[in-house]
């Protein structure tokens, strides 16, 4: 019934268990948050759900159907986007050639239409490059559509990154820190915004932070990961009372 | 309106380019030419060298994907060429040794199925090396598809009955002049601009940039990665081919590394990424290859007397990387473009986003 499903999803890297035993169910429309120490595994669950990595046991469904071990481009066209904690925007593309990268797998036009320009694949390009500019009129960045990626301050390359996963059209967002090393009024528009793209776009999104405040703010719902396993999960209010995350929290790092 | 002017000054300079070939190779209005053989041979040198930079750039440039196989699509192509427009006179000039495999010995087609030929062919080993090789990344990749090329020479050299080995291919008929080479150029700058320009041009250079973003974007890397080796390898086998029929004759040995870091020079001295950038360098490095030619003949300078080193020219070229790598690290223009906007650059203001 979950539109995004794990079922006791366990990776291994040589002796290390990064995830082990995992279960995540995604209802749709849901905005579920996954914090946990620095090494907890989150990215790794990430790397899983998109096909980066094929778990070492354990099973992906996306909408009932069984994705485990599909290619990251195969997934993404099944309709789950990422960013990624450390920002891999296409450098030196444009900020609107980023977008409209991120369209290409809609593209029904081949190479030879595309090259010799028939009907079908001009169409098809016009429509790419309004849908690309209304997306970044969204993340409000059509000002600076001709500029160089990595020409951008931080904070604008993390909202080019979730305009780019938007393009993609998908059903599930998967955002990896998306407030690192954004400033307080940056973060705080931030979340306005991903509860925005939420209910615009009908997305159902898991989201890793390491900053509570957003978290707290604006997920319903928390999985707490410690060394590769759940510790807790359950409505902010409840996590930020729960013993066994305090431990976590207060043993490992003291920036929560 | 812009758009207009530089549609009407692209058509003039095209207009122009055809009238000076036309000069060049025929005469025009009854001037005979007034370029001597040798000077048209270098036109012809650069086009064919403007259409392989860009075939190289294609893949190592715009993709990303360090490829070293040029020589080896090349031979395929010039081969192809050979062996499918000599006349079966001619062949079994040639195949004296060894004859020449039937049907082929009796075979004659014309040029331009020939050329054709040579492209498909090329494409068609470029498919089944791309296959393995673009699997690995970065120094694999280089030294896979180096192997690949040398495998491909090393066949050659062997299959006697269908190449004559190492003694080559002499007196391949000499279709190749300045039509068929500039449309051979012309068309590789069309393509490419196209090509690169479009959204499948968008996915190669996302690749480039960064291969795991590029995935999780949707891109089936591995088959946009084909698309551009497979499209560079027909190019190569079209150039190699011309290149044959301008030449005259060809043996294995001419397809070796040497000649893959010849175009590679082009396209690092021009720029990755840059359609004009290779034009340029493909331009001026084949008329320096030529008038180069005399540092490797001996050489007397009033009193001192230097003798002739064969691959100074190479040398002098090696330099000349050194020094564009220096103070323009990435090559003449970058992965900038010619336009005609920069001409004029009064006109140019900062453009806004209407596409
Ligand atoms: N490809 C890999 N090979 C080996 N070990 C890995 C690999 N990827 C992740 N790990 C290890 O798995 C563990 C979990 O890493 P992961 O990146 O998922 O943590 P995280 O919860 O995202 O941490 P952070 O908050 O620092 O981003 C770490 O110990 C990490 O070193
Ligand atoms: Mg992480």
């Amino acid at each position: 019934m979950a539109l995004l499903d794990l079922k006791e999803v366990t990776m291994r890297f040589g002796g290390l268990t990064a995830v082990n035993s995992f279960n995540l169910n995604l209802e749709k429309g849901e905005l579920v948050g996954l914090i946990g120490p620095n090494g907890a595994g989150k990215t790794t669950v990430f790397n899983i759900i998109t096909g980066v990595y094929r778990p070492t046991a354990g099973k992906v469904y996306l909408a009932d159907e069984d994705i485990t071990g599909f290619r990251p481009d195969v997934i993404t066209k099944r309709g789950i986007a990422r960013t990624f904690q450390n920002i891999r925007l296409f450098g030196s593309l444009t900020v609107l050639d980023n977008v409209l990268v991120a369209q290409h797998l809609r593209l029904g036009a081949s190479p030879l239409e595309a090259v010799l320009g028939l009907g079908r694949y001009w169409g098809q390009e016009a429509k790419m490059h309004e849908r690309a500019l209304e997306l970044l009129a969204a993340v409000e960045l059509e000002a600076v559509a001709n500029e160089q990626a990595t020409s951008l301050p931080y904070g604008q390359q993390r909202r080019l990154e979730i305009a780019r996963a938007l393009a993609t059209e998908p059903k599930v967002l998967l955002l990896d820190e998306p407030a690192a090393g954004m400033n307080p009024a940056e973060t705080v528009d931030l979340m306005d915004f991903i509860q925005r793209i939420r209910r615009e776009f009908g997305l159902t999104i898991l989201l890793i932070e390491h900053q509570m405040r957003v978290v707290m703010g604006i997920c319903e719902r928390i999985i707490v990961l410690d060394y590769g396993q759940t510790i807790a999960e359950g409505p902010p209010a409840v996590i930020q009372r729960d013993s066994k995350v305090i431990t976590a929290y207060l043993g490992v790092s003291a920036d929560a | 309106m812009d758009r207009n002017n530089n549609l009407l000054y692209t058509l003039i300079a095209v207009l122009v380019l055809a009238v000076v070939l036309a000069w060049a190779q025929t005469g025009l209005f009854g001037l005979v030419s007034p370029w001597n053989p040798y000077t048209v041979r270098i036109m012809n040198l650069c086009a064919i060298n403007i259409g392989l930079g860009l075939a190289l750039n294609l893949v190592n440039g715009f993709t990303g994907q360090f490829s070293l196989g040029h020589a080896g699509f090349m031979a395929v192509g010039a081969y192809t060429v050979a062996l499918l427009v000599m006349s079966p006179a001619a062949k079994q000039m040639n195949f004296f040794m060894v004859p020449l495999v039937a049907p082929l010995d009796k075979i004659q087609v014309p040029f331009l199925v020939g050329i054709i030929m040579a492209g498909l062919l090329a494409a068609l080993f470029g498919l089944l090396v791309g296959a393995p090789v673009l699997r690995l990344k970065g120094d694999y990749l280089a030294i896979a598809t180096l192997g690949f090329a040398e495998i491909i020479r090393v066949v050659i050299v062997n299959v006697k009955g269908l190449t004559n080995g190492a003694l080559g291919l002499k007196s391949i008929p000499g279709h190749t002049n300045l039509w068929w080479t500039a449309a051979y150029a012309a068309l590789t700058v069309l393509l490419m601009v196209r090509l690169v320009n479009s959204s499948y041009g968008r996915a190669l250079k996302a690749i480039r940039e960064d291969e795991i973003a590029a995935e999780a974007m949707g891109i089936n890397v591995f088959y946009h990665k084909m698309l551009a080796f497979v499209l560079a390898a027909f190019l190569a086998g079209v150039g190699g081919g011309l290149q044959a029929s301008l030449i005259g004759s060809i043996d294995p040995a001419m397809y070796k590394l040497p000649l893959t870091f010849q175009i590679l020079l082009m396209v690092v001295l021009g720029g990755m990424g840059s359609i004009t950038g290779t034009v340029i360098a493909a331009t001026i490095v084949t008329a320096l290859m030529e008038i180069l030619r005399f540092v490797e003949s001996p050489l007397t300078l009033g009193a001192i007397h230097l003798p002739g080193i064969p691959g100074m020219r190479m040398v002098v070229f090696s330099l000349l990387l050194i020094v564009v790598t220096l103070f323009y690290n990435r090559g003449l223009m970058g992965d900038k473009e010619f336009s005609w906007d920069l001409l004029h650059s009064r006109r140019q203001t900062k453009q806004g986003v209407t596409q």
